[in-house]
């Protein structure tokens, strides 16, 4: 692709892209990461460091930064916990568990009746099985009666971790 | 790790700044220099203290489809199901866990359709089926540990 057709595309869709392929596995460590950029791209690093920008605002970037490998740093248990609440409350209850501070991630999924009945999903980190289990008990106190079943599921293997990536040779 | 690597990994947590010299701006909230804490980072990398440092990408605002599937998968054939699953470049992670439905993995894929056509793929390389579950909503993401 030339530089110019990248640069004309209005919206910045394929400049877009190319950042996002050429960051997906990480920031340069040098002391001028965007100029980095810039050079390899071959554009000027204002413009890398003005999308960077629009995408952490429009919320394709989620944040800039670590993260940190929560096996290394102790937190070896994680459970995934999902429970079955009314779908009329599943806002208000998927938004308060979301808050409490060991849920990494919280959502609402499909169920799948009658096997999997759960449409709330909380992962939960702790530092040991029973603090899991102590955590998911906080999570049932906070649904009360309105927790019509629940489970939680530990992994017991990774069988693969790789990430997001795009432009993934198929 | 020492202090100075504990505060790193607390504040890389953070929003990194985008500017000309973001390491200096960060190694000055630090108090330390920005050669210390670029090699400080490339360490704690190498040892697998950060799994990863750079913009982290919400897939599904990227017009990509991103989704959660679990498979119950007899314990005689497991490793090899695991392993026609995660031959699969669409499969981002993949974990065993502790129930019936004992196989759970994250598909992101540039297109819903190419998730489906992955999910029939997947369906029709192992003959199980895979249950699709696709967030309907997000309520959070995202986890601060603190070291």
């Amino acid at each position: 692709m030339n530089r110019q057709a990248v640069l004309m595309n209005e919206d910045y869709t394929i400049l877009d892209r190319e950042i996002i392929l050429a960051t997906q596995a990480g920031l340069p460590l040098v002391s001028e990461p965007y100029q980095q950029i810039a050079d390899q791209l071959n554009v000027d690093p204002e413009l890398i460091k003005k999308r960077l920008k629009k995408m952490r605002e429009d919320g394709r970037i989620r944040r800039i930064g670590a993260v940190p490998n929560h096996y290394k740093l102790g937190y070896t248990a994680n459970g995934m916990s999902v429970w079955d609440v009314p779908d009329d409350l599943i806002k208000t209850f998927g938004q308060a568990v979301g808050k409490m501070s060991f849920v990494s991630h919280c959502y609402e999924r499909p169920r799948f009746l009658p096997e999997w009945p759960y449409n709330l999903f909380a992962m939960i980190h702790g530092h040991s099985h029973e603090e899991v289990l102590e955590k998911a008990d906080k999570i049932a106190a906070l649904l009360g009666e309105n927790c019509r079943a629940r489970d939680i599921l530990f992994s017991t293997r990774i069988l693969k971790k790789t990430g997001i990536r795009i432009g993934v040779q198929t | 790790m020492d202090n100075l690597d504990r505060q790193i990994i607390n504040e890389l947590q953070r929003n990194f700044p985008i500017c000309d010299h973001p390491f200096a701006v960060v190694a000055d909230h630090l108090d330390t220099s920005e050669e210390e804490l670029i090699s400080r980072i490339q360490l704690l990398l190498d040892e697998k203290y950060l799994t990863r440092f750079g913009p982290l990408f919400n897939a599904d605002q990227m017009g990509g489809s991103v989704s959660l599937c679990a498979m119950a998968v007899p314990e005689y054939e497991f490793n090899d199901i695991a392993e026609k699953v995660n031959a699969c470049p669409q499969v981002a992670h993949n974990y065993q866990r502790d129930h019936q439905l004992n196989m759970w993995f994250v598909l992101a894929t540039e297109t819903q359709d190419e998730l489906e056509e992955t999910i029939r793929n997947i369906e029709e390389e192992t003959g199980l089926s895979v249950r699709n579950m696709p967030k309907l909503q997000e309520f959070f993401v995202g986890l601060y540990f603190e070291v």
